[in-house]
């Protein structure tokens, strides 16, 4: 824990998260630039689902996003209940909003490839689509909670406690196309025998995937920065330095 | 002694439930309620009311449970019994134990021996009537008990009561799956194993939501 620390220092984060911030930027909007060409001018209709197919490379990443970034929010909660990082703090409640974005974006282009594939929007006994819509009302519900409380302290304790209740979901959207039959194709890409996909897919697929995380990486920094900057000018305020 | 401690705070919980706020009459009629409202506005259809019964139900024991769920602990966050207790040696769970149980019996428990009265009015076939009883009661337990958790987390706050919906809400969805699977799978093998699931839904939320709620008091209180 001794070596993680280092980074548990406000002033140590501001110095070194603002030359990051535009390098990671820069280079996920490279790697989704190049993924999205791919995608939509480069590989080859599906057999089956034809043109349709190519909104999985924004679907999938949004996916991966979705589930990773509940699983960081967690783990940022648990940090911060433990060992009471404030940083950890301002990471979970940055990552927030960003998570809910992604999982909004799943379930929508899911709708939107759905709709020509399986014939529906949406399927309310499916347990894959279901949970992760569970997922997107545990997001909405996190920030709601933390909205709601008087203190930064309570905001932060509240959302840790719900946060680290809903992660139980995170397994659930994972396995739940393997346990239950559902409409939503099995895992393709991570399973044990090795991807299922050829490889002028898998390819700008993983750049996707590598390029919208780090888009989310740095747009998390940033919601940090203006997280501690708003931190510091309130500290001025109740100092009685500036007027309000 | 420790038997004694669980029976006072249970006795004392569930007084409290039984004459504040209607005690279990307010629910059970807005339960009730709920069920009449939906069948006035689906008309006269008998198919389609019988066919959607099952789901009705459980959407208005979630609305009933709503209603005495905000003041479940912000009255006793108000007049300090919460920081009594918390100054108890004791564990706090026992405290959220009694105070929820107390609940459930007051408000819970009469809504889910009326569902199958309410049943019969929804058009319910009526060798569901017994088997929807039992998963009401079992169902009911855990949306008590995930209630309660998002009712101490929002006891600090005033007017939490549509917070309270909105943290519970994905919290219910696996148990309300499995109620209404269960249901829905009558008289087929798979009945039994969404029983299972069911009651495996209502056991984890006994399990872990008192020591969840317990740390939201905790922060509630601070």
């Amino acid at each position: 824990m001794k070596s993680l620390s280092v980074f548990a220092n406000p002033h140590r984060f501001m110095m070194m998260s603002k030359p990051v911030i535009p390098v990671i930027g820069i280079a996920g909007f490279l790697c989704v630039a190049f993924s999205t060409w791919q995608g939509l001018y480069i590989v080859r209709p599906e057999l089956y689902q034809g043109d349709a197919a190519r909104i999985m490379f924004v679907h999938v990443p949004m996916a991966w996003l979705a589930m990773a970034a509940y699983t960081f929010l967690a783990l940022a909660s648990f940090i911060w209940f433990v060992w009471r990082h404030e940083l950890a703090d301002l990471a979970a409640k940055s990552i927030a909003p960003l998570g809910a974005l992604s999982t909004g974006l799943c379930l929508a282009t899911g709708s939107v490839w759905g709709k020509p594939t399986w014939g529906t929007w949406f399927q309310w006994d499916d347990a894959r689509l279901v949970s992760v819509l569970v997922m997107f009302f545990l997001y909405l519900g996190y920030m709601a909670v933390r909205q709601a409380m008087d203190t930064h302290q309570r905001a932060a304790r509240a959302g840790a406690i719900i946060a680290m209740v809903g992660v139980i979901n995170v397994p659930i959207i994972k396995f739940s196309v393997d346990i239950w039959s559902s409409l939503h194709q099995d895992a393709s890409v991570l399973r044990i025998d090795g991807p299922a996909m050829p490889g002028e897919y898998l390819m700008p697929l993983l750049l996707g995937a590598l390029g919208y995380t780090l888009i989310f990486g740095s747009l998390t920094l940033m919601l940090m920065r203006s997280e501690i900057y708003m931190r510091r000018a309130e500290a001025k305020v109740l100092q009685g330095l500036v007027e309000k | 002694m420790k038997a004694k401690a669980f029976q006072s705070i249970f006795r004392q919980a569930f007084s409290e439930a039984w004459a504040k706020g209607g005690g279990f009459i307010l629910p059970l009629s807005f339960f009730i309620g709920v069920g009449v409202l939906v069948a006035f506005s689906v008309g006269n259809r008998a198919e389609l009311l019988s066919q959607i019964s099952g789901g009705i139900l459980w959407v208005a024991m979630v609305a009933g449970a709503f209603v005495t769920m905000e003041r479940l602990y912000q009255a006793d966050l108000e007049d300090g019994v919460l920081e009594l207790h918390l100054q108890d040696t004791g564990p706090l769970t026992e405290y959220v134990l009694a105070k929820t149980l107390a609940h459930w019996l007051v408000s819970g428990l009469p809504m889910a021996l009326f569902s199958p009265l309410v049943g019969i009015m929804l058009q319910m076939p009526r060798e569901l009537l017994p088997l929807a009883g039992l998963c009401y009661s079992l169902g009911s337990l855990a949306i008590f008990f995930w209630g309660g958790f998002g009712a101490a987390l929002s006891s600090s706050v005033r007017r939490g009561g549509l917070l309270i919906a909105l943290i519970a809400l994905p919290l219910y969805v696996p148990t309300i799956l499995f109620g209404v699977l269960t249901i829905e799978s009558y008289g087929t093998d798979q009945m039994f194993i969404n029983l299972a699931f069911l009651l495996s839904c209502t056991l984890f939320t006994l399990a872990v939501s008192p020591f969840m709620t317990s740390a939201a008091l905790r922060m509630s209180a601070d």
